[in-house]
């Protein structure tokens, strides 16, 4: 009786593994048809080209896009765990009157819907002179995100306060205790933080399409749409086109999942438990 | 001097350092709540009062935006399209979340390749779900109806017929029910094995014992997960958008999709009636907090928390 539960176990999950998975393989292998064949369901392709990832690289700026994206993901993922560390150690280390008050707020602004903020904040960008830049993607970082200070301030009072003690008796500067103890310390947090940031900003549609106006200062997700509106439905139905260009917009992703794996999954089960 | 006057004074300066100290720590987030959120949500207030093109000064209409809002079919179509995802959405997230978790515990190896099956697609962005949709699912040659047809089921036009649009997404989105399955796994890990071993003494079969332990156990959790995806599913865009929707597309390509964010996106920054944009942030604010209030107020009571409910 247990066996048999533990083979429909087995069976169940790898069912289910095939049914995520197998939308990637589908998707890549696609990638490497030729036009007539891309929708063929089959997992080896019959005639294998590489012509579409070079018809993409002519197609589109695609080099340019990664590049924007890159810099929009590197300043938007340090900016935002800096400035979040700095204000969660703020609100965790330090006593001070009116703090429990303060940080109420801090979490009231994650109940307040995106929607409410984005067009006196696209005004703020756009009387700066700013749309059409990619500032208005990463320079809100600069002053922390909710969420992450939340995140970091959890992992910030989990710490014992008898080193920072210490330091401070030696004669260490809250800066520097900040800095060569607190951070050092809270490295998985750090990590969690950084990569959150860098996958959100790396997939983000919504502000590079109220932003962004010429390609090319597209980033790659936005990118992808506009190669959508031309090669898919509305356009010129090449599709192995879109295809490859998704394939091409996913594979960092991928990447950085397998580099932080650990950290993905631990950072996204603390999220769970904090609720 | 007494040492007792000297020492209140000095006592005084420490927390005035202190604070001084904190408050440097926490500026970037004071500017940037005063920037970025206070001042954006008064300027929205006062915004929704008004007709706004950016080129034009705004002028002040009083409550006409928001009469505009109730005489709009497309506010009443956004809303229900945006409430029917949800109600079909969050729950199947849900028991698909819980079950992979239920089944992930019960297998002894092999947990962390599965997890990172289930995770993967969470990976994927947004935009590219989207168009895997319009793949996947397309009526004649998508994956979906291919595998239909093994079992002789002739598949509906999912991107086409306006009936199997919402359909095509929920499905679409349980693609990504990964990160739910891991907050779900860790929740269970944490169950008290005890728990268990008495009610195996007991004589309780698995039904019973996920039921009556396992559920209220992690009920926090599932609550959290619950006014969560709701919050998400109500904004949900990037994946409607960017199958069936496009900046070039002034007609509406497919009204069964048309999601109320995308369609506040649309007055903003496509007819840049900025005004009457607010004016429908506002709303979507008061529908959001309605429905979290309702949700608080009528799951509360099945969430079981250790130590008592707080």
């Amino acid at each position: 009786m247990r066996r048999a539960a533990k083979i429909l176990t087995w069976v169940a999950l790898s069912a289910f593994t095939v049914a995520f998975v197998y939308p990637f393989i589908w998707l890549l292998s696609a990638s490497f048809k030729p036009r007539g064949e891309v929708f063929d369901n089959r997992i080896i392709p019959e005639t294998f080209t590489l012509e579409n990832y070079i018809r993409v690289w002519h197609e589109a700026p695609l080099g340019l896009w990664m590049a924007n994206t890159l810099l929009v993901t590197v300043l938007a993922a340090v900016a935002v765990t800096i400035t979040s560390a700095m204000v969660a150690w703020g609100f965790a280390y330090f006593r001070f009157p009116g703090r429990n008050a303060l940080f109420g707020v801090v979490l009231a602004t994650m109940m307040l819907p995106g929607a409410v903020t984005m067009i006196p904040v696209f005004l703020i960008w756009n009387s700066l002179g700013m749309v059409g830049t990619l500032t208005p993607l990463w320079a809100q970082n600069l002053f922390g995100s909710a969420f992450y200070i939340f995140l970091l301030r959890q992992f910030f009072m989990g710490l014992p306060r008898e080193p920072f003690e210490a330091a401070k008796i030696d004669g260490a500067n809250n800066w520097k205790i900040f800095l060569r103890i607190a951070l050092p310390l809270c490295k998985p947090a750090v990590v969690v933080t950084l990569l959150f940031e860098f996958q959100a900003a790396w997939t983000d549609l919504m502000r590079p399409l109220i932003y962004l106006r010429d390609s090319s200062t597209f980033t790659v997700p936005r990118g992808l749409k506009a190669l959508l509106d031309q090669f898919g439905f509305g356009g010129e139905w090449h599709w192995e086109i879109v295809m490859t260009a998704s394939v091409i917009t996913t594979i960092p992703m991928i990447i950085l999942f397998f580099l932080g794996q650990k950290h993905f999954v631990r950072g996204i089960a603390t999220t769970g438990s904090k609720g | 001097m007494s040492p007792s006057r000297t020492r209140a004074p000095r006592r005084r300066t420490t927390r005035f350092i202190e604070t001084r100290a904190a408050l440097l720590f926490i500026s970037p987030w004071i500017i940037g709540f005063l920037v970025f959120t206070a001042w954006p949500v008064i300027n929205s207030a006062y915004l929704s009062l008004t007709d706004y093109d950016v080129i034009n000064d705004p002028s002040y209409v009083g409550f006409d935006n928001y009469v505009q809002l109730f005489e709009d079919p497309k506010v009443g179509l956004a809303l229900w399209n945006t409430f029917v995802f949800a109600v079909l959405s969050v729950p199947a997230h849900l028991v698909v979340a819980l079950g992979l978790a239920l089944l992930l515990n019960g297998a002894s190896k092999a947990t962390g390749f599965f997890r990172t099956a289930f995770f993967l697609p969470k990976m994927t962005p947004p935009v590219a779900i989207g168009i895997l949709l319009l793949l996947l699912f397309n009526g004649q040659d998508g994956l979906i109806n291919a595998f239909l047809g093994v079992f002789g089921i002739d598949g509906p036009a999912w991107t086409t017929d306006p009936n199997w649009v919402k359909p095509a997404l929920v499905l679409m989105n349980l693609w990504t029910v990964g990160s739910s399955v891991v907050i779900i796994l860790a929740a269970l890990r944490g169950v008290p094995q005890e728990l268990y071993d008495s009610a195996l003494v007991d004589g309780a079969g698995w039904w019973k014992r996920t039921l009556r332990i396992t559920v209220p156990m992690i009920s926090p959790t599932l609550f959290f997960l619950f006014i969560v995806d709701s919050i998400n599913a109500l904004q949900s865009f990037t994946e409607a958008y960017t199958a069936f929707f496009g900046a070039g597309n002034t007609t509406y390509s497919n009204d069964a999709a048309l999601f109320y964010a995308i369609y506040l996106f649309q007055q903003a920054f496509e007819f840049l009636h900025m005004g009457y944009a607010s004016a429908l942030a506002w709303l979507l604010f008061i529908v959001i907090m309605a429905i979290t209030g309702v949700q608080f107020v009528v799951t509360r009571r099945f969430v079981h928390y250790e130590g008592g409910n707080p």
